[in-house]
């Protein structure tokens, strides 16, 4: 087998060695942080640390960071938890409004709580580089402000990597004293994240895309905003979130998110240039190429990019058998490609949504990655160009 | 070689791609996403058949330790084998969509997108046997367990197809395979064999067809239904809720109440979709002794005269056969007389072993000396 380069960075990335060191240190600790015993707070210790640690990293207070099993957890609390506590505070408040370019941990629990009659959700557009259309979210939310329970907008989207206009958002629903939350899994570590200056009621993250462990992340929630349970029994997480705490992982979440905190700019640099570098190189290349997505305001590893008139599983296929490891966006639990609901609601039809490749690099990511992707590239969309012809044309 | 193995996740592909490996090939397994249905797993529908088997062929595949990957033929599949199952029940033939889809889908899509992604070979879990032939071509061969033998379903297969296909399984019998599997450690060893349509997800193919179809229905009611008619009198013997119920040669669930005179069991002789006119009668009228096919496909050389065997449908016996070809046209005439053919049907020709190639039957012509002579109606015999 060839040497991997690794370029699903967004997929999730590797642990930081700092995050290792903190999680490993703390397995073979025994101590529930619920008992009451030295070994339980010392467990409880290493969990309130961790908190203070994240919450002072992200501008948050410890108390609004809730520990959960991550980012979809983080998503289905905040929808269906912040929705149902506001609408038993003000019965009127049933609307939702989100973009279109979610990711399925906001869609698919928006679209449960459509369908069952929960909220009325709205879903609104973004243009073609997937930014959200800030006169259509103004509209919705003006055409009846009373009415709306909670919006949510992503601070980075997973595919394209465009940066959504997050403040503007959160200034005009403040009019409104509407409830903002994002999705910022993608954003921790890679633009600069601060919670309390965002002026977002709630916030999403997880450990496993910014050098943590997976299996753990957090909802930083404002503590004056009311949030129902999801997960009922012990309360640990301020009656919101049950489960026995897991403190090496969350240990190693805090050792991470300190981290790619702390690094966030010089990461940002450095791994940009070598995205740029990426990105004209591989358009030497493959000269029809275009890239996805805000071509400024975009996460630093993301290079999201179309190769016109052929299939990217055939692309992903072809890299894979030389070590390339990326993705096509849309995986979905069966392996069957559907056309990205991102690049539909970019105006793209289905056929330029299957063009698509998304390269992330992240720390690990070197200049030889970039120059194994510029060596491949050329002869893998020759190729797979031949297969989507011979697919084009009538079975004899 | 490069080979694609596809893993349709049961026990034959899977023991196929290992053995392919075995054989010193590259393998990669790739899973057929046939289904459109898996897009609504999300909403609850029941697509998982789909994903379960998905998983099982990735399971499969983790085992033997090679790459994998699905590939979505679905809309390939819907238009040449699904749209064409429901054209060919809505003109009154009876296709089979598995020669279909090995023809369309499985050795040409899927071949024709392997061999420009690179690979030189399709491997699948068929029973049947390649062997070179004296002239240098590939052969194709009933495999050695007639019991499974699937020769019948690639008798569509050109030497082109048959050149980059591989049949690993071809030499082996089906509990041998199971046996394999289990040593292996695939947990697919124990899977059921698979018998009905795959896109029929509940097997009854009837019901399946009466929604499907309904759009097309020659009744104001969106119905197929009609009336049962003695063929030799005419008489009107009963109604039925749709053509779709009925295949020729089918004697039981015909619910007629009325004895025939002589007491002895009726048989469905003809059905036609337009009129919806089921016609009945007695044994002695279903046998076949010529039969008609177009769309000839051909596995080498093309004969223009072959004194060999014919097989009519997936498990049907050999019928002894003189056969004479005409470009497109095949003539077939049966020493054996044959019942229960329809028009839609695959007539595949051997010569012993061999296969020599296939036909899709557009007439039959029931034995002269009964009553009536060709039944070739205007539903029947159709381009």
């Amino acid at each position: 087998m060839p040497e991997t380069v690794y370029l699903d960075h967004a997929a999730t990335t590797p642990m930081l060695p700092a995050a290792i060191e903190a999680m490993t240190g703390h397995l073979s600790e025994v101590g529930n942080a619920s008992s009451l015993h030295g070994s339980g707070r010392r467990a409880r210790r290493l969990v309130e640390e961790s908190r203070e640690t994240i919450a002072q990293v992200l501008g948050a207070r410890p108390g609004e960071v809730v520990f959960t099993s991550g980012g979809t957890e983080s998503d289905n609390l905040a929808l269906k938890g912040m929705l149902w506590a506001r609408a038993a505070q003000d019965p009127r408040r049933t609307r939702i409004l989100s973009t279109a370019v979610e990711h399925h941990a906001v869609l698919d629990p928006l679209d449960w709580l459509a369908r069952r009659g929960h909220a009325e959700v709205e879903l609104l557009p973004v243009d073609s580089v997937g930014r959200l259309d800030l006169d259509a979210f103004r509209e919705s939310l003006e055409r009846d402000p009373d009415s709306v329970a909670l919006v949510s907008v992503m601070w980075a989207n997973n595919e394209v990597g465009t940066v959504q206009p997050v403040d503007e958002v959160v200034q005009l629903a403040s009019d409104y004293r509407v409830w903002v939350h994002t999705d910022a899994v993608q954003a921790v570590g890679a633009v600069p994240v601060d919670f309390a200056t965002s002026g977002v009621d709630a916030l999403t993250f997880t450990g496993h895309k910014l050098g943590g462990p997976y299996g753990v992340g957090a909802l930083v929630v404002r503590r004056e905003v009311e949030v129902s349970a999801l997960l009922h029994g012990g309360g640990q997480e301020r009656d919101i979130r049950s489960g026995t705490l897991n403190p090496p992982a969350i240990a190693g979440l805090a050792a991470a998110v300190e981290h790619a905190a702390k690094h966030q700019a010089e990461h940002a640099a450095r791994v940009s240039a070598l995205r740029d570098d990426l990105v004209a190189r591989v358009l030497r290349e493959v000269p029809d190429a275009h890239l996805h997505g805000d071509p400024v305001g975009r996460l630093p590893g993301n290079a999201h990019l179309g190769f016109p008139d052929c299939e990217g599983d055939s692309l992903l296929m072809l890299l894979d058998a030389r070590g390339i490891e990326c993705s096509t966006g849309s995986a979905c639990s069966a392996g069957v490609p559907q056309p990205s609901h991102v690049l539909l609601a970019m105006g793209c039809d289905p056929d330029q949504a299957r063009h698509s490749l998304r390269f992330s690099l992240g720390h690990t990511s070197t200049a030889a990655d970039v120059d194994a992707v510029v060596a491949a590239i050329g002869p893998a969309v020759e190729r797979a160009r031949v297969a989507a012809r011979r697919a084009q044309s009538p079975a004899q | 070689m490069k080979v694609v193995a596809a893993m349709s996740g049961g026990v034959d592909s899977a023991v196929a791609a290992a053995r392919a490996v075995d054989a010193g090939h590259e393998v990669t397994g790739v899973h057929l996403a046939l289904s459109r249905n898996p897009a609504s797993y999300r909403t609850g529908a029941r697509g998982c058949c789909t994903i379960e088997d998905s998983n099982d062929a990735r399971r499969a595949a983790d085992v033997i330790g090679i790459p994998f990957y699905v590939w979505d033929l679905s809309e390939r599949f819907h238009a040449d084998v699904v749209t064409d199952f429901m054209d060919e029940y809505a003109a009154g033939r009876t296709p089979n969509p598995c020669l279909r889809c090995n023809e369309r889908i499985k050795f040409a899509a899927v071949l024709d997108r392997a061999l420009a992604l690179g690979f030189d070979a399709v491997a699948t879990g068929h029973y049947a046997q390649l062997r070179t032939g004296p002239d240098g071509l590939i052969e194709l061969h009933r495999a050695l367990d007639h019991a499974k033998d699937q020769s019948y379903v690639l008798g569509v297969l050109t030497q082109e197809q048959l050149a980059h296909s591989l049949f690993p399984l071809g030499d082996s019998r089906k509990p041998d395979v199971r046996a394999e599997a289990a040593r292996r450690g695939l947990l697919v060893a124990d899977k059921p064999d698979s018998h009905d349509i795959c896109f029929v997800a509940d097997g009854d193919n009837a019901g399946w067809l009466r929604e499907k179809l309904a759009e097309r229905s020659p009744n104001p009611d969106g119905g197929w239904g009609g009336r049962i008619v003695d063929d030799a009198t005419g008489e009107v013997l009963g109604e039925h809720e749709g053509t779709f119920g009925f295949t020729i040669g089918q004697r039981k669930g015909l619910r007629i109440d009325r004895p025939a005179p002589d007491g002895k069991p009726r048989f469905v002789l003809d059905i036609e979709p337009v009129t919806g006119v089921v016609r009945v009668g007695a044994r002695e009228r279903l046998a076949v002794d010529r039969i008609e096919g177009d769309r000839a496909r051909w596995c080498g050389t093309v004969p223009t005269r072959l004194e060999g065997t014919v097989q009519l449908r997936a498990h049907g016996g050999e019928h002894r056969a003189v056969v004479e070809t005409d470009g497109d046209l095949v003539r077939i005439e049966l020493l054996d007389h044959a019942e229960g053919i329809a028009p839609g049907q695959a007539a595949v020709i051997y010569d012993g072993s061999r296969v020599v190639g296939s036909a899709t039957i557009t007439a039959t012509h029931r034995v002269s000396g009964t009553a009536g002579v060709a039944v070739a109606g205007v539903a029947r015999v159709s381009s």
